[in-house]
């Protein structure tokens, strides 16, 4: 559960991001189609070449959503309701897969990189724990 | 047997090359029992684990963190036999230590992130590929022997 120390960890770090999040979310999704290949076939659509103007479009939407989610931390299941909706019934990512285990991982990775020893365990254990809550939101309404 | 390219071998090698086996191991296993805190049930005998700076400050889970670090580095001047490399230290885990593999790809993964915060910019995405892939092949290679 996220506890208060938690929050205001993630509402902090999230806000040093301010201006590079599409950077942000292009590296993570670009990161994650590079090293987990099997995360490439929800987007056959797409442009997956390096700097793809659809990877960084869906980049940015990604971040906007998780920034969204950032805001509303205290009820996450409203907040990404939509998103729940869309996932389980239109797009219907794999659950496993979804337990965004990977975008989690890629995600970390770019912060990480980005905020060197910033990214303290504090910070990397509440960044954890919430994108593991927001899969499970995205993942409440697949059956 | 797990194929390596040639880049992939040289970019493991460049990382690991500039790794402090010792800070990375430890940075790694301290992050493991804070991020995962059920992790902490394998190592009851360390002492204090009451707060993540209990856990920093913790002179075995220092201690331990190089020596499972120390390990990594023998897969890595053994990436064509990681299997074999790993068969003992597979049974220990297994037989003695009772430790479920999926804790061998959490703490992969942890120190994937551990090396992106020391690297930054350096740690590109070809190099995560790499170094996913190591943490894999080894936290399989440690279940092998699981029965």
């Amino acid at each position: 559960m996220l506890t208060a120390e938690d929050k205001k960890l993630i509402q902090h770090i999230w806000g040093k991001l301010s201006g590079a999040e599409e950077e942000v979310g292009a590296e993570a999704l670009w990161r994650m189609f590079h090293s987990y290949p099997p995360t490439k076939t929800y987007f056959p659509h797409f442009d997956l070449s390096q700097g793809s103007d659809q990877i960084r479009g869906h980049g940015q939407k990604v971040v906007a959503a998780l920034g969204n989610a950032i805001k509303n931390l205290d009820n996450l299941s409203q907040a990404l309701s939509e998103l729940s909706n869309l996932h389980a019934y239109n797009l219907r990512v794999d659950p496993p897969r979804f337990s965004l285990q990977f975008l989690s991982q890629c995600l970390q990775v770019v912060l990480a990189s980005r905020l060197g020893k910033e990214y303290s365990p504090e910070v990397h254990s509440a960044i954890d724990k919430f994108m593991s809550a927001v899969a499970a939101v995205l993942a409440e309404k697949y059956r | 047997m797990v194929h390596w390219s040639a880049e992939e071998k040289q970019l493991i090698a460049s990382v690991w090359g500039k790794v402090s086996v010792e800070e990375c191991g430890a940075e790694a296993l301290a992050r493991l029992l804070i991020v995962y805190p059920w992790t902490q049930r394998f190592f009851d005998n360390f002492g204090n684990l009451s707060s993540p700076t209990a856990i920093i400050g913790n002179p075995k889970v220092r201690a331990h963190g190089k020596k499972v670090l120390t390990s990594f580095g023998e897969a890595i001047k053994n990436l064509d036999n990681i299997k074999g490399t790993y068969s003992k230290l597979s049974e220990l885990h297994c037989d003695k230590l009772h430790v479920d593999p999926e804790n061998f790809r959490l703490l992969g993964d942890i120190l994937v992130i551990v090396l992106a915060a020391h690297f930054g910019k350096d740690f590109t995405p070809a190099c995560q590929f790499a170094w996913q892939k190591l943490v894999g092949v080894v936290a399989h290679a440690l279940a092998h022997k699981y029965h």
